[in-house]
Formats: C-alpha cells, sequence, structure tokens
C-alpha cells in the first residue's frame, strides 16, 4: 500500500520524509492510546496594529501527540504558538481574536489567573534562554519560586525533570554550578526541564533547534518523542526531516503577503506522502519556501 | 596539518609571530584627540590633588594624626596677632564623622526609593506618565543644590522633625536615636534627608537604564513560567540591574559626601563628635570649607586646603570601593 503511493509520487523528498512521518506515527498510535483534546485553537487572527498578520486558525491538539507548525518564516507560525499561551499580549499594539480552549475552558475569558494559564501552558524558546545569575538546580527549580508553588521534595523533582529532559547524567555532578557554563544544547535541555518543573499540560516550543547543533538537535528530538507520552507538544520547526521524526500531525502555514492561514492539517504521515493541497507538495518538496 | 606534525616532530616549533598593522593617518589623528581628552580629566585631578597637598601639607605635618582624629579647630594668635603654631589645633574628627553620617543617611533613604521609582517607570506606569516623568527626573539631576537646600529648609525641616519626634519616641532606646538635650532642628537627619532627595533623580536615572536593558528573552522566560510581574523583577530584573544600581548610588554617594550648599543651609555644624543622628548638632567637611573659609587667616587656609585633601580621599576611596563591590557582583547577574 504505502510502495504504491510512493511510486505514485515518485522517488524523492516527499516520499522519504512521508515514510519516517508514517513509520513513526503507525507505531506510536499503537503504543499510545490519543486521550482526547487538550488545547483548542477556535478561529484565531492575531495583529500586530492594525496589520493582521493572522486568519481563521482553527486547530485541535490531541493530549499525548506532537503537532508541528510547518510554513515558510514569516507566516505567523511564532505568533500563533504564542496566543496559545497568552504570551503574545506582551508585545505593544498586539490584538487577537479567537478563542483558545484549555481542557473545554476559554483561556482568554475575563477572570482567568494568566499565570496559572502559563504553568499549565509551558513554552521553549527558538534561543537557549536560562537565568544566569542562578545555579543549574536553581534554573530548573526556578519556576516553582516564580509561581509561588510549594513541593514536598526539591530534589526528587530536579532529578526527575533533568531525567526527563535527558540532561540528568550530564550534570548531576554540577547541579551547583551556573546555568551559563553549559553548551549551548544543554542549556536548552536545561530550559526544558525547567518548564516541566512547574507540569505543564501542554509544552510549546517554537523552533527549539535551531540554533543548536545536530548531536543536539537528536537528544532534543529524543526528548520530545519521551515527553509526548505524557502531554500535549506543539513544536514549530523549519526543518522538514524534524517534523517528520517527531510529529503525530502537522499543519502547514502560509502567508501571501496578507495574513498567514492554515493550508492544511492532518497526521504528518499524510502531509509529507500525499499532500493534498499543491502549495504543501510544493513546501515539503522544497520547491519554495 | 601534516605539516603541523611533521614539524613538531621534528621539535622546530617556530617563534611566535609579532602581529603588527600599520595605523592610518586618519587613525593616529583620532586616537590622540580622544587620547588627550582621557588625559586631560586626569591631568585636572592630578593638578587639583597636588595643589591641595602642597597647601594643606604644612598643616598635615603639623597636626599629625590630630587632624582626622580630634574634634579642635583653634587658632590661637599672640598679642601682636601672629598664629601661635604650639597651642593652634586643627582637627575635623567631627567634620568627617557628620559627612559619613549625613551621606549614610542619605543612601539608605535614596537607594530604595530610586530603585522602586526605576522599577515603576518601566514596568508599571503608563507610557505617556513614563515619558514625563523620565524628564522630569532627568531634571531633578540636574538641580541647583542651593534650591535643594531652600526647598528643605522651609518646607522638608518642619515635616522631618515630626518624624525624626516619632523615630526617637519609637527606636529612642538605640543609641543613634537618642536626643539630649531635645533639638530635632537642623540635625543630620534632616540633612541626610535633603542629601537624599538631592541624590534620588541620579540614582532612579542610573537605575532605570540598566533596568531597560534587561534582555527581553529572559523576562518572557520568566512569564512563559507563570511568574507574576513582581516575581519576574526579583528573578531577572534584579539580578540583571543590581551592579548598575550600585554604580548609580555611588554616583549619588559621591554627590552626597562633596555637596556643600544644600547640607551648609540645613545643618547645625557644631565641633564636636555626635554620633546621635536626630540632634540638631553635626558636621560636614565640605559645608565647613565654605564656613570658615570668607574669614579665615592664612594658616588656617592651609588648614582647609587640607580638610579639602582629605575629602578628596575620601571620595577616591568609596568610589574604588564602589568599582570593588560592582566588580564582584557584576559577572553573576548578566
Ligand atoms: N513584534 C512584532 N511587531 C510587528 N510585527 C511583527 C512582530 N513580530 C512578528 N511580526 C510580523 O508578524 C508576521 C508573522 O511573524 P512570525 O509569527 O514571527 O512568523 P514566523 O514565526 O512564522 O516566522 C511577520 O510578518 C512579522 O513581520
Ligand atoms: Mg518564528
Amino acid at each position: 500500500m504505502s510502495d504504491e503511493m510512493t511510486t505514485e509520487r515518485g522517488p524523492g523528498l516527499v516520499s522519504s520524509l512521508g515514510d519516517v512521518a508514517r513509520r513513526r506515527f503507525e507505531s506510536k498510535s499503537v503504543t499510545t492510546p490519543v486521550q482526547g483534546v487538550g488545547l483548542e485553537a477556535r478561529g484565531i487572527h492575531a495583529w500586530f496594529g492594525d496589520r493582521m498578520v493572522l486568519e481563521d486558525m482553527s486547530l485541535d491538539f490531541w493530549s499525548g501527540t506532537v503537532t508541528a507548525l510547518i510554513g515558510p518564516s514569516g507566516c505567523g507560525k511564532s505568533t500563533f504558538i504564542r496566543t496559545l499561551n497568552r504570551m503574545h499580549e506582551f508585545i505593544p499594539g498586539a490584538a487577537m481574536a479567537g478563542q483558545v480552549l484549555l481542557n473545554g475552558e476559554d483561556i482568554y475569558s475575563s477572570g482567568t489567573d494568566v499565570t496559572k494559564i502559563r504553568l499549565k501552558i509551558g513554552m521553549v524558546f527558538q534561543k537557549p534562554n536560562p537565568f544566569p545569575s542562578m545555579t543549574i538546580s536553581e534554573n530548573v527549580l526556578a519556576g516553582l519560586k516564580l509561581a509561588q508553588l510549594k513541593v514536598d521534595n526539591k530534589d526528587d523533582l530536579l532529578e526527575e525533570c533533568l531525567e526527563r529532559a535527558g540532561l540528568w547524567n550530564e550534570v548531576k555532578d554540577r547541579l551547583s554550578s551556573y546555568g551559563g557554563s553549559l553548551s549551548g544544547g544543554q542549556q536548552q535541555r536545561l530550559c526544558i526541564a525547567r518548564s516541566l518543573a512547574v507540569r505543564p499540560e501542554v509544552l510549546l516550543m517554537d523552533e527549539p533547534c535551531s540554533a543548536l547543533d545536530p548531536g543536539s538537535t537528536l537528544r532534543i528530538e529524543e526528548t520530545i518523542s519521551h515527553l509526548a507520552a505524557s502531554m500535549t507538544i506543539i513544536i514549530v520547526t523549519h526543518n522538514m526531516q524534524q517534523a517528520a521524526r517527531v510529529s503525530d500531525y502537522t499543519a502547514f502555514l502560509l502567508s501571501d503577503g496578507g495574513p498567514g492561514k492554515m493550508v492544511e492539517f492532518g497526521p504528518t504521515g499524510e502531509i509529507f506522502s500525499r499532500p493534498k493541497d499543491i502549495r504543501t507538495e510544493n513546501y515539503v518538496t522544497g520547491r519554495f519556501g | 596539518m601534516s605539516h603541523a606534525v611533521l614539524s613538531a616532530a621534528e621539535g622546530a616549533i617556530p617563534a611566535k609571530r609579532e602581529i603588527t598593522t600599520k595605523p592610518r593617518f586618519s587613525d593616529r589623528v583620532f586616537r590622540a584627540v580622544v587620547s588627550s581628552g582621557a588625559l586631560s580629566s586626569l591631568i585636572i585631578l592630578g593638578l587639583i590633588f597636588f595643589f591641595l597637598a602642597f597647601q594643606g601639607y604644612s598643616v598635615l605635618r603639623s597636626q599629625g594624626l590630630h587632624f582626622i582624629t580630634s574634634s579642635n579647630w583653634q587658632v590661637v594668635t599672640d598679642t601682636a596677632g601672629n598664629v601661635d603654631p604650639k597651642h593652634t589645633q586643627f582637627g575635623i574628627a567631627a567634620m568627617l564623622i557628620g559627612t559619613f553620617l549625613c551621606s549614610l543617611i542619605a543612601i539608605i533613604v535614596a537607594i530604595p526609593v530610586s530603585v522602586l521609582a526605576a522599577l515603576f517607570l518601566n514596568f508599571y506606569a503608563p507610557p505617556v506618565f513614563k515619558k514625563i516623568m523620565v524628564a522630569v527626573v532627568d531634571l531633578m539631576a540636574a538641580f541647583p543644590s542651593i534650591l535643594f537646600g531652600l526647598w528643605g529648609f522651609f518646607v522638608l525641616m518642619p515635616s522631618a522633625e515630626y518624624w525624626a519626634k516619632l523615630i526617637h519616641h519609637f527606636f529612642g532606646f538605640i543609641p543613634v536615636f537618642q536626643v539630649d538635650p531635645p533639638i530635632f532642628t537642623r540635625s543630620p537627619f534632616v540633612a541626610g534627608l535633603v542629601l537624599a532627595v538631592m541624590i534620588i533623580p541620579i540614582i532612579t536615572s542610573v537605575s532605570r537604564e540598566v533596568f531597560s536593558q534587561t534582555p527581553l528573552d529572559r523576562i518572557q522566560a520568566a512569564y512563559a513560567l507563570g511568574a507574576t510581574r513582581w516575581s519576574m523583577i526579583r528573578a531577572v530584573v534584579l539580578p540583571y540591574g543590581r551592579s548598575g544600581v550600585v554604580g548609580g548610588a555611588m554616583l549619588g554617594l559621591g554627590r552626597a559626601l562633596g555637596e556643600t550648599v544644600a547640607v551648609y543651609t540645613v545643618l547645625n555644624i557644631v565641633y564636636q563628635v555626635n554620633w546621635h543622628v536626630l540632634l540638631g548638632a553635626g558636621g560636614n567637611v565640605a559645608s565647613m570649607i565654605l564656613l570658615k573659609f570668607g574669614e579665615a587667616g592664612p594658616q588656617e587656609i592651609k588648614a582647609l586646603m587640607a580638610a579639602g585633601l582629605v575629602l578628596f580621599l575620601l571620595t577616591l576611596l568609596v568610589n574604588l570601593g564602589a568599582d570593588l563591590v560592582v566588580r564582584r557582583s557584576g559577572g553573576k547577574g548578566r
């Protein structure tokens, strides 16, 4: 069946990426039962000043899955992901419309404590940004202090988070050195560990590997695969292979000079092996973008 | 690569090359202009130092350590009007301690106020209000000090007396807050407050500048972890800006140490060491120089120069100390 598909499309990037994605998707869907919708975006529009940069994004993110957002730069991927945990509103002049539902509740409804929202929907940024005034362990536990949370056993939490972020073995002997003393890839995993410490249900990652070397990228992809079982992960990436390797679903966004729109959304295997839209096919095969 | 291996095997490590560049003419001219600018302030500083040292040397030599440990300031003349060097005494201990007390009070009051003001301006104030306030603060930093002195005398002093009485009432058991006899006017406390008001704009201005340079990605990282604005400030902005605040405080302290006119207006200068900050008797090196200068004879002028030298060194010392503090605490938050 899959062989038919690949021969139909001819031997090219589409087929090989499709294979990678499909293999991963199939093995995953056997082991992880889908647990329901974790996060829903409903008719998201976004503006910077008077300029609309994102139009009518509606998308469901299922618990226990990884969704990749792909598209040429400037199409609004970062803007979209930042509307999902209310980081968008920090930019002066930024506005949005639509709803984001976390477990059925609109995170933008009045009376919502936005700090609580950001605890449940964590974020990892493009550039690793550990707090340089804090040690490695202080960095991991920073969220507890920032959000005034109490835990019984900090040491256990510290080890657990670093373990889940795939960093424990590398730093367990120097937990009290400063976060800035790590390599870029390690710093990014430290930031992932830091996000995990407040036990988010959703993790947003905006091009988390774009500043890293291939080895570190691989480590982070492994980390993502491990984390996916227990949470909803949404990752923006420029790297097609990465999207194919780590994600279960893929959304393709595009802007034709105006606001960015979603062109296609579906299981990653489908998007890479038999995209419905010619623009998607052109993008994933590298013909533009 | 293979070449390097080969030569290493032979043990013939080449000598290190001296890397030179021939600067362009324009570059050399510019370099000369810039360095003479930098040197001129150093030279002026040096000239002032040598002038004070030269003038004050004889007094410092005859008085010795007494100059800074005793508080007697007496010019004794014989019947002919000549200065009697045996019984003439110059000691500025009370003035030094007074300067120290006033500046300490000023800095203790000014730092928290300035830091809070800077945080407010950067993170809480609405944009229009912020613009106006920033302009006002910068203007205040350049205000003539006599105006602060007059304002302190007519406006601040009456209410400061009231606060002083409150402090005395509740904390009078602490030695520095004792007041005996009950004179609250023109105390080091009042002078310290006036100085605080004077240096708040400088410290606020510098702190605000540093706080506003806090890297955005760190601020966002904190917010993305569920931080409130205040917890973000504590975790990110204050560690980042700490050395800047210390630097601003040192600028302010420098001004407070040398401030003359404003202190002169509101402080009762007495030649007696007084550690009781609420009591209406204090000292101040700079103000004393101003007070004595008009009617001083030649010998006394020399003593005043010596006092100036001590003030100069004190300021230098404080700044060096501040530099150390900044350097030691600087690296971590950045
Ligand atoms: N802070 C901002 N102010 C104004 N316009 C912005 C800002 N950030 C992004 N934009 C614009 O919004 C559009 C989408 O940007 P972004 O979401 O960063 O794209 P992507 O992450 O897909 O590369 C771009 O056209 C960009 O120029
Ligand atoms: Mg982006």
